[in-house]
């Protein structure tokens, strides 16, 4: 979708504020928040794409009007509502006024490292061979979905360069909406600066972007 | 703090009745999570450790510093990074497929997620609050010289600048260039050359005479 998530290229932003000595959390909440939302990921409730959704498609205002874990917050909140789990109300009580769906699994405290060094890879089996290969110039699609998407705007009708070749993965567009893995071949696609914002850009710079072979269409 | 105008240096205490507000949501959440058993409190606190505590820079200043002292090993890394990365133990969530950037003299590379906040965990930890800020998303892909200004450097008007959008479950770790005068350091000594900024490209390494070997 084009939310306000979509952001490379905006302008008014100003100066990037670096923290010296930052520390890992700013308050007792965003450790919660990180577990919480880690721990209730892990109970395949939803995927990640799923949960990048629920993050970014609200409006622009509110979007850049929360901080990011309170983003990560309400994004929590509107998957649990979403599946049934917790309801709005049963968050204002503090206390379940439901009886509990129950949840496909629950991470227990001593699965926690297991879960952490394995992680969750998207790497599929190849269902066909890839269209493309290095080298090859590509445009990005002109595609403007109101579902997930991971294609930024900012590349959308350019013309790259095929720079890697990463597999075939979880197709984030459909995963994301309960429409299946849909295994895609990803490619890291190299755009010139100037390509993507003008002539008087600098021309050193070049951008790449991961994107999914349905994204993607031949150039000349 | 927004994530238009996330300015960590203005401090939380500023809205605390505001944050406070947070704080109780977050509990009253936790407490129903735990209530209808979805979630494990016990877990919860491992997590929070194992982010907070175990997993961050100092694994890809291990990464960086043994690429630097050991040629078999740096080219491993720029040939398969994950599993280069993977032997030294570093592995996992948001770091399924680690890709090792070389920057040269020629070229350097940044790393943004302009669409969110991907990172790669097993090897930087958590993102910083400026990663996943307004102003760093927009602009890295954009002006990523001015970006670096940002963070008090400038490259030479020569230097090509690669920036990598993490748009995928591809993670992206800078391999900086090791500063002169350090040949015949250990790799311990090396490592504590090495910053989470130049991991991600926004920053150099530390010089040798700023650090104790």
């Amino acid at each position: 979708m084009n939310g306000a998530q979509d952001m490379g290229g905006m302008h008014g932003f100003g100066a990037v504020l670096a923290e010296p000595d930052e520390p890992v959390f700013h308050a007792e909440w965003e450790r919660r928040v990180l577990a919480l939302t880690l721990a209730m990921g892990a109970t395949g409730e939803w995927n990640l794409d799923a949960s990048r959704f629920a993050r970014e498609s609200r409006p622009p205002s509110e979007y850049l009007s929360k901080s990011y874990y309170e983003i990560w917050l309400a994004g929590l909140e509107r998957l649990l509502a979403e599946r049934g789990l917790v309801a709005p109300d049963e968050i204002a009580a503090g206390r379940s006024l439901q009886p509990a769906k129950p949840a496909r699994r629950t991470l227990a405290a001593g699965d926690v490292a297991g879960a952490v060094s394995r992680g969750s890879p998207t790497n599929r089996d190849a269902p066909q061979p890839a269209r493309f290969d290095v080298g090859d110039r590509v445009r990005a699609k002109n595609l403007h979905p109101v579902t997930h998407t991971r294609l930024p705007r900012y590349v959308r009708g350019h013309v790259g360069t095929i720079a890697r070749v990463h597999g075939c993965h979880i197709f984030p567009d459909t995963h994301a909406h309960g429409h299946g893995e849909n295994p895609q071949w990803l490619y890291t696609v190299s755009f010139d600066g100037r390509e993507l914002w003008g002539a008087e850009a600098d021309p050193t710079v070049a951008v790449s972007v991961d994107a999914f072979e349905p994204y993607l269409d031949p150039a000349p | 703090m927004s994530l238009a105008r996330d300015d960590p240096r203005a401090g939380d205490h500023e809205h605390g009745s505001e944050l406070s507000d947070t704080q109780l949501r977050v509990r009253a959440l936790e407490s129903v999570l735990v209530e209808k058993g979805y979630v494990d409190p016990a877990a919860l606190d491992v997590l929070i450790e194992t982010y907070e505590t175990k997993v961050g820079p100092h694994n890809g200043a291990c990464v960086v510093a043994k690429a630097w002292s050991d040629a078999d090993f740096r080219r491993w890394l720029f040939t398969d990074s994950g599993e280069a990365i993977a032997s030294l133990g570093f592995t996992g969530r948001q770091g399924e497929n680690i890709v090792a950037l070389e920057n040269t003299p020629d070229v350097h590379n940044m790393v943004v997620c302009t669409l969110c906040s991907c990172y790669p965990w097993p090897v930087l930890g958590l993102p910083p609050v400026w990663y996943k800020s307004a102003p760093y998303r927009s602009r890295a892909v954009a002006d990523p010289r001015g970006v670096l200004r940002d963070f008090g450097f400038e490259l030479p008007t020569d230097t090509r600048i690669r920036v990598w959008d993490s748009t995928a479950e591809v993670r992206y770790l800078v391999v900086p260039m090791q500063p002169a005068g350090t040949d015949g350091w250990t790799e311990n000594e090396l490592a504590r050359l090495v910053t989470r900024d130049s991991m991600i490209g926004t920053g150099l390494p530390r010089r040798p005479e700023d650090v104790t070997r």
